[in-house]
């Protein structure tokens, strides 16, 4: 016997087939005690983390309002646009909530645009809204334009089975440590762009698009001990 | 057709491949894309929220309104919104003309539009698309066109719709073209798939990846006519991945209002109520044409092969 998780509705990148949700995600008995995870979905590639969520065990919903971002035992900040994820957060106040529930302990993965929203300081003139918590300056763009986007192989402390196949997509670095809780897991040209601090993990690439899961299977183990 | 990438085999890192191309659109989704002319219009639409920004010289309202022939835009125009904006910055070359595309590459562009609104430069080629390190977005009216398109290496696609008008009435049409045709090759054996690769003049392993995913191998926007938040929605729930809005923000009453509305809409689109919230006192939407008033010779989403 099982039970089936309810399903998201549709979400862009989906299947437009309509009748059967990709998605959707079949437990076996015992495993609705599995963490709920919630990927942030106000922009971005919402789909590709919550495939990759449910690859490694975890239920994972979409979060988009404030009542959602209160039942998830982690959330994840997903790839995309971090200027317009930020505004939104803002206009549809959910910022506040956030901020309080990682003050809380809340445990985090941020990829890309998310790694620039978890950061407390970004290494640019122009404001813009950020959630913070993660003590690190982080520069985005860092690597150049698209024309400099890459695909490469990377070893990641605290993931076995050797380097991660990884894409760095008009990706941040982080230019400074702001506090000595915060790990550096790897590094691109001597920056960090893997850090960890406590239950706040970022990373600059994206796991989520390659399907190497290891980074997301070791966030959900650790949610799972939290 | 070229064959994806292998993934990488030592730390070297490499650049220009179909996952990254293909990557950054994926990171464009559930946004919005706004046709800009000015820095200070790419300013507003990046305030806005805006994921990209494409920009060109005349808005397409504009290039019906001059004709003549619409090209390129002048590389000062370029450089001065690559500048102004942190966001990606895409740009539009005329369909079949590689030296126009070379020279967006060379500009540092994020992304390339083959652009039917620009007058085209070759009536039977496209631009060899595999041959840049830089990714294209192409237009398709249906879902043999899209797949052309990718086979030609295109890493994005958008449904064309019939840009300038401020009519949804294409974008719709187009939209569920695509998505209905790629339905019905859902429901077929393999037999079948030979011959609906015939019918759709594409190759048959992207027909079979379309059958098997339920969806196109990239990302699928919608441009040409969205001009109000419920539109952005409405090709949400079609299907659309994101939406690229061109003159109907700038040619509005309200352009900074209605494109954060535009946005907003967009995030939400299952919802009603935000739809609703945000779309009330925007001032006026652009004009708008009715298709049947337009004389063939001037329908943008004809060109293209």
């Amino acid at each position: 016997m099982s039970s089936t998780f309810v399903p998201d509705r549709w979400i862009p990148g989906e299947r437009l087939t309509g009748r059967l949700p990709a998605t959707e995600q079949t437990l076996a008995d015992g495993e609705l005690a599995a963490p709920l995870v919630g990927v942030l979905a106000l922009q971005g590639d919402v789909l590709e983390h919550l495939r990759a969520l449910r690859r490694v065990g975890a239920r994972a919903v979409q979060v988009k309002t404030a009542a959602q971002l209160a039942e998830v035992d982690a959330l994840v900040l997903p790839g995309g646009e971090s200027t317009t994820i930020g505004k939104l957060l803002v206009r549809f106040e959910l910022l506040a909530p956030l901020q309080a529930r990682i003050a809380d302990g809340l445990p985090v993965l941020a990829t890309c645009a998310g790694m620039i929203l978890l950061s407390d300081e970004l290494d640019q003139v122009e404001p813009q809204p950020l959630v913070g918590g993660l003590h690190v300056r982080t520069r985005r763009n860092a690597f150049g334009r698209q024309l400099d986007s890459f695909d490469t192989r990377l070893e990641v402390v605290g993931i076995d089975g050797g380097p991660m196949d990884v894409a760095f997509i008009r990706a941040p670095r982080v230019e400074e440590i702001l506090a000595d809780d915060v790990e550096v897991l790897a590094s691109v040209d001597g920056y960090p762009v893997v850090v960890r601090q406590g239950l706040l993990w970022a990373a600059a690439f994206h796991p989520e698009v390659t399907g190497d899961d290891r980074l997301h299977a070791a966030f959900v183990a650790t949610v799972r001990g939290a | 057709m070229r064959p994806s990438d292998p993934p990488p085999s030592s730390a070297a890192p490499q650049t220009g491949t179909t996952r990254v191309k293909r990557g950054l659109a994926d990171m464009l989704k559930g946004g919005v894309i706004m046709d800009v002319v000015t820095p200070e219009q790419a300013r507003i639409a990046e305030e806005a929220g805006a994921v990209a920004v494409m920009a060109l010289e005349r808005v397409p309202a504009d290039i019906r309104r001059d004709g003549g022939v619409a090209r390129m835009s002048d590389p000062d125009m370029v450089d001065g919104i690559i500048e102004a904006v942190s966001i990606p910055v895409m740009a539009k070359a005329r369909i079949g003309h590689f030296v126009e595309a070379q020279v967006l590459q060379s500009l540092g562009v994020d992304y390339i539009d083959e652009s039917e609104v620009l007058t085209p430069a070759d009536e039977a080629h496209h631009i060899d698309k595999w041959r840049f390190d830089v990714p294209f977005v192409c237009g398709a009216t249906n879902l043999g066109e899209a797949l052309r398109r990718l086979a030609e290496g295109a890493a994005m696609i958008r449904s064309k719709g019939e840009a300038g008008t401020g009519n949804v009435v294409e974008a719709t049409r187009h939209m569920r073209a695509i998505a209905g045709e790629i339905r019905r090759l859902t429901t077929m054996d393999e037999t079948e798939l030979y011959a609906a690769a015939k019918e759709h003049r594409a190759p048959v392993e992207l027909v079979r990846e379309c059958a098997e995913t339920g969806r196109l191998p990239v990302v699928l926007f919608t441009a040409g006519g969205i001009a109000t938040p419920a539109d952005a929605a409405m090709m949400l729930q079609l299907g659309a991945d994101g939406v690229f809005v061109g003159s109907g923000i700038f040619k509005s009453g309200n352009p900074e209002q209605r494109a954060r509305a535009i946005v907003e809409a967009t995030t939400h689109f299952e919802d009603p109520g935000v739809i609703a919230k945000v779309s009330r006192g925007l001032g006026e939407a652009m004009v708008g044409i009715n298709l049947d008033t337009l004389p063939e010779d001037q329908k943008y989403a004809q060109r293209g092969w």
